[in-house]
């Protein structure tokens, strides 16, 4: 049997700790971690495409909020909708909210890329937030949670926290490992190749952009299962969830976590998720509250990580284990 | 819609493009020249106007808090350079996008703390408040009017100053070939500054003008900055000739496409959706050119 490297082995333990954490936790603390676990897709699916792809995204909110959304439509009023109906729908309309804004956005790279996936987003979000289709800006109630019936029968409810938390540790671990192997096929390989060097790709016959345009529909349909989920959780939909700031926020986890690694992406979010809770928790000082005005040292903390942690919190790992060993046997990789 | 109606939305369009040229073409210049994406653009915008909002106040006249408002805007322009941005340069957009969005939510934050979230308004100042008569009910005010002349006067001035000026040629020669710009013996890093300082400073002016007709509220710069990035992109990143236009061409698209209800094949759209339209202005473009009306094909 191959030696089980010693990352491998702290992920499996940390997946071990997720599993038995409602054995211990109260229901606050399930609820939260459902929540970070939510998170963590969110920042999986945005990973693809700047981490790996080289496509910064600064409108990836976009497909989480429509899913949920989408889940606000697909419950008949004052009744749950089915999760084996209203999950597909969502992600597949995220997904589809993607092919078409794909299309548009990958006709343009760099600088612009940026500029108008945000401008796209906000676009969806005037949507939401200007008309009558959805409570304009006061958002959408979700009445109950989607119920998991198969023709009369039901594995799990998810009126059940405990039951919600596992469903989504085990998507959290699905999708992580639907994507590792996406990214260990010829597939992942071509799209790392196009972030490298996309004309080489280019020259190497590959055709570019269909390889950027299905990854930037994957990732939208991804974020569309973490928005559902989100919805379902919090049982409201507000134009704030498409939001910018969401975009902003989500690719801060996945450079917080140390962007182009799965694992980095699941702990960024838990990171500033951790984070935001904390500084939210802070007291009263001089007149100023500023646990309510938490922002402003979540910003100061962005442009400190930005200025100082350029590899993210797994680089500050590896930088530790650099210095740990002798000079001569560092790598500079 | 008769004549007077139809002209007043014109004045109105062409007034709001003007301004969003303001800070569209900082933005433009800081992308295009200095290859930096300033997401806090935004947020200068809305500094001006609560400049404007508390400097007019304990001065008691506007004329006096834009004055004062301007040389704040220039040092916190300057002191932003000088300790943040400067530091990335050479760095990926990615990182200059995150510090810029952790900028915004400082800023937004700090207005929170200082001002609170209520909504503010500015007096128009006295010399400027009376109103041209059209008809016997309708009139357009002086102030409008003196908005749009003082953002062309500042068009024309940055024209100048790019095309025709040794400082311009050298801030040009700077965006073509950085290195070369240096080792001929001129200190960039001090003109990028003042580059930087210069858009700061047109985002905030805008601010402060647009105070006394748009009010003063949380959010505001995030509106703008949005609209701006619309702007740069049908453009063309750098161009300021392309930002002016684009810029008017919005400003035209969005006022008239809140005043007319406009009707697709018998179906009534709704009112509400007139708020996409520069969005879909912007997708046409993206399609036909992707670098922007006046951009350099990448």
């Amino acid at each position: 049997m191959r030696r089980l490297r010693p990352a491998t082995a702290v992920l499996l333990l940390c997946l071990l700790a997720l599993a038995l954490l409602p054995w211990f936790a109260e229901k606050y603390y399930i609820q939260l971690f459902t929540k970070m676990m939510i998170m963590a897709i969110f920042a999986m699916s945005l990973d693809l495409l700047v981490g790996y792809t080289g496509l910064v995204s600064l409108g990836h909110a976009a497909f989480f909020g429509l899913a949920g959304y989408t889940l606000a439509f697909a419950a008949p009023q004052y009744q749950a909708a089915n999760l084996w109906l209203s999950l597909p729908l969502a992600m597949a309309g995220s997904g589809l909210l993607a092919l078409i804004i794909g299309a548009l956005v990958l006709r343009t790279s760099g600088i612009y890329f940026i500029m108008v996936t945000l401008a796209f987003a906000q676009m969806v979000f005037f949507l939401f937030h200007d008309t009558k289709i959805a409570g304009g800006a006061d958002g959408i109630y979700i009445y109950a949670k989607p119920v998991a019936a198969i023709a009369g029968w039901e594995p799990f409810t998810l009126e059940n926290y405990t039951h919600f938390y596992f469903v989504v540790l085990v998507l959290l671990v699905l999708v992580y490992a639907a994507l590792r192997m996406l990214l260990a096929s010829l597939f992942g390989r071509v799209i790392v190749g196009i972030r490298v060097n996309e004309q080489r790709m280019r020259s190497l016959g590959y055709r570019t952009f269909r390889y950027k345009l299905v990854c930037f529909v994957i990732a939208g349909a991804l974020a569309g299962m973490a928005g559902y989920f989100a919805a379902a959780q919090f049982g409201f939909v507000t134009p704030e969830t498409l939001d910018w700031r969401q975009s902003g926020g989500v690719l801060m986890m996945v450079i917080l976590g140390g962007m182009g690694t799965l694992t980095g992406a699941v702990l960024g979010a838990f990171a500033m998720m951790l984070l935001e809770l904390g500084l939210q928790g802070l007291p009263v000082v001089g007149g100023v509250d500023i646990g309510k005005h938490w922002q402003l040292l979540m910003g100061g903390f962005i442009v400190f990580a930005v200025l100082l942690l350029p590899h993210g919190l797994l680089g500050l790992g590896r930088l530790a284990s650099q210095l740990r060993r002798k000079p001569e046997a560092a790598r500079d990789d | 819609m008769d004549a007077n109606t139809f002209l007043i939305q014109v004045l109105n369009g062409i007034q709001y493009g003007l301004l969003l040229f303001l800070v569209a073409s900082g933005l433009t210049l800081i992308l295009g020249i200095m290859g930096i994406i300033n997401l806090a653009h935004g947020s200068f915008y809305m500094v001006g106007a609560y400049l404007a909002f508390s400097l007019s106040q304990y001065f008691g006249s506007l004329w006096l808090a834009m004055a004062g408002g301007v040389v704040i805007a220039v040092a916190i322009g300057l002191l932003l350079e000088w300790l943040l941005i400067s530091r990335l340069y050479h760095r990926d957009h990615l990182y200059q996008v995150l510090l810029t969005y952790g900028l915004i939510l400082m800023f937004e934050e700090l207005r929170s703390v200082v001002f609170g979230d209520d909504v503010h308004g500015v007096a128009v100042p006295e010399l400027l408040r009376a109103s041209i008569p059209l008809t016997e009910t309708l009139s357009y005010p002086v102030y409008r009017l003196w908005i749009s002349a003082v953002c062309l006067v500042l068009a024309a001035g940055m024209y100048l100053l790019i095309q025709k000026t040794r400082l311009g040629m050298v801030i040009r020669a700077g965006a073509a070939n950085r290195e070369m710009v240096q080792s001929l013996g001129i200190n960039i890093n001090l003109l990028y500054r003042l580059v930087f300082a210069l858009g700061m400073a047109l985002a905030a002016f805008a601010g402060m003008i647009a105070a006394p007709v748009a009010s003063v509220f949380p959010g505001m710069g995030n509106q703008v900055l949005i609209v701006s990035f619309v702007v740069v992109v049908i453009g063309g990143i750098g161009s300021v000739k392309g930002a002016f236009l684009a810029a008017i061409l919005i400003g035209l698209v969005d006022t008239f496409g809140k005043v007319l209800a406009f009707e697709i094949g018998g179906v009534q759209l709704l009112p509400q959706l007139s708020g996409m339209m520069i969005y879909v202005l912007m997708a046409a473009v993206l399609l036909a050119r992707p670098e922007g009306l006046f951009g350099r094909r990448a």
